[in-house]
């Protein structure tokens, strides 16, 4: 698989490692009400599509940023590479 | 039909016209007391055990494909029991046990082959962690044997036993473990529960969960919808897309593991060996083939097939452990979907649907479990119990805090 990275252009995938779904970019508050639950369903629990999947994959051996790759798991075609970042930053995460 | 040396005998004397089919192609029926989701080894054992042991009639085997054409036919058919937990041992030791009499429970030829497991270790702390881990076998009864370098060397000669890096130490010999013809464990079960009177209904894909006020009531099929008093769900790679059919997240990531084989070749290799300081284990099938395989790609995926990195990161595992293998050219490759789960350990357990039960999560190490497996849902299909070997098998335990974590590695699939 060659991963489209935004900053440096195309990159074989074998420079990351990989985390899995990009919603653990949306970690729980712990303070929160309910956190338990959250953390559970955080921790544990996956959608584990067959499909359009968004995943995180860090370029360790690369300029270890992370990255938002979605990819179809029936076919390991990738149709949108964004930096963790971005994404983070437009979930409301920068703060 | 019982199979014997006799009949092998008669059939081949009248021109083998004597042979019927293993078993029915059957068509679905309005309504079954039990359906099982899956014609992998797992759903096909259940259903053996459901009418063999437990005399569960009106049982239905349903499966989207062939029987035999998802993992059950792509393992590399490696059987041990050689694990350190105590949710685990049992477990596996009852399956060990099932594997050795199953040619006689199901009178069919398996190939159950013995010629044992050596786990090879190249390091003092490794060899600690298998003096442990072969301590634990032994007190749940199963057979482990340390083996110095020299018994490793009087044993396989041939490998590579001065690496600078890596050399072999010793490893950890369960003789008991070995190799079982994966088709036909598909094929045993499935023709021994067709005998019983279980249909096994071939393509014919699961697409829905009829479930009201809580409790399943059927099953929407691309056959039709079917009737069903209990479902048990055993889909392995796809137990993620079924039970989300009844709006239930798993623990669970579907991963790709690969698996090899190389051309057939004289006698070289009499057991299966694994490598301890890279991802890799063979061993030799009885048609000649070098089988082999190593990690999961690590990536999640429904591709049943993988990419360039690992075959490499496998072929290389095998040139530094084995390094004749490099004469020995590739046949085929292929990958299959593994339900890696949080802590690397199964699931057989009742779900919060009334009459829905789950058996999955069973990572790239299923096949030998496939007998106990079948027994232990069965089990709970049945009576609504536990297994006593298969009790710490909940779905629960990830929110409980009893994880049953052989590799110590939490919740990341891809590492398990
Ligand atoms: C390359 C490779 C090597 C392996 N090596 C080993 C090994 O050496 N030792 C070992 O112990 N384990 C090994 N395993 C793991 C082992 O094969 C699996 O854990 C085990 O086979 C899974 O159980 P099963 O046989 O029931 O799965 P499967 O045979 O995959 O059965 C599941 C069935 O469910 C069906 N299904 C899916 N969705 C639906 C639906 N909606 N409706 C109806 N049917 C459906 C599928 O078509 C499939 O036939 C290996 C796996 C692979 C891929």
């Amino acid at each position: 698989m060659i991963i489209d990275h935004p900053l440096l252009g195309p990159r074989d995938a074998r420079e990351f490692t990989y985390l899995g779904d990009a919603a653990l970019i949306d970690r729980p508050d712990g303070l929160a009400a309910g956190a338990e639950d959250a953390f559970y369903d955080y921790l544990y629990l996956r959608d584990n599509p067959a499909g359009l999947h968004r995943e995180l994959w860090y370029h360790e051996q690369g300029d270890r940023s992370w990255l938002v790759v979605t990819r179809d798991t029936r076919s390991h075609e990738i149709t949108q590479v964004e930096l963790a970042r971005d994404v983070a930053l437009a979930l409301g995460r920068g703060a | 039909m019982r199979y014997s040396g006799f009949r092998i005998l008669r059939e081949a004397l009248r021109g083998h016209r004597g042979w019927g089919p293993a078993w029915r192609d059957a068509d679905p029926q309005p309504s079954y007391d039990i359906v099982i989701v899956g014609g992998g080894g797992h759903g096909l054992a259940t259903a053996h055990y459901l009418a063999a042991r437990y005399g569960a009639r009106r049982v239905a085997v349903l499966e989207k494909g062939w029987i035999g054409g998802g993992n059950v036919g792509r393992n590399t058919t490696i059987i041990r029991s050689n694990y350190l937990l105590d949710g685990n041992e049992p477990f596996y030791e009852l399956s060990m046990k099932l594997w050795e009499g199953l040619e006689q429970d199901l009178n069919y030829n398996a190939m159950v082959s013995q010629r044992g497991v050596l786990n090879l270790c190249h390091s003092d702390a490794q060899r600690d962690a298998y003096r442990l881990r072969g301590n634990a076998m032994r007190l749940h009864g199963a057979d482990a044997e340390l083996l110095d370098a020299d018994a490793v060397r009087a044993m396989y000669p041939f490998l590579n036993f001065d690496d600078a890096r890596f050399r072999i130490r010793g490893g950890l010999l369960q003789r008991r473990g070995g190799t079982v013809r994966h088709d036909a464990v598909a094929w045993g079960y499935a023709r021994a529960a067709d005998s019983r009177g279980v249909d096994i209904i071939q393509n014919c894909a699961v697409t829905g969960l009829r479930i009201e006020g809580g409790r399943i009531r059927g099953l929407d099929t691309t056959r039709g919808p079917i009737a069903a008093g209990k479902v048990g769900v055993a889909v392995a790679g796809h137990s993620g897309a079924v039970m989300a059919m009844a709006g239930l997240r798993l623990p669970i990531e579907s991963h790709v593991l690969q698996a090899f084989v190389t051309e057939g070749l004289k006698p070289v290799l009499d057991g299966v060996i694994t490598y301890g300081a890279g991802h890799f284990y063979v061993s030799q099938s009885d048609k000649g083939g070098l089988v082999f395989g190593g990690d999961i790609d690590g990536y999640n995926s429904y591709a049943q097939r993988g990419n360039l990195p690992v075959v490499e990161d496998v072929c290389e595992g095998g040139m530094a452990l084995m390094p004749m293998i490099g004469r020995a050219r590739l046949l085929r490759m292929w990958g299959g979907i593994m339900d890696m789960s949080m802590d690397g350990s199964p699931i057989i357990d009742r779900t919060p649907v009334e009459g829905l039960y789950f058996n999955g999560g069973w990572c790239y190490g299923g096949f030998k479990a496939t007998p106990a497996s079948g027994l232990a849902f069965a089990h709970l299909l049945a009576t609504d119990t536990p297994h006593e070997t298969a009790a710490a098998y909940r779905l629960d335990r990830f929110r409980a805090g009893r994880m049953i974590d052989e590799k110590g590695m939490g919740a990341t699939p891809n590492l398990h």
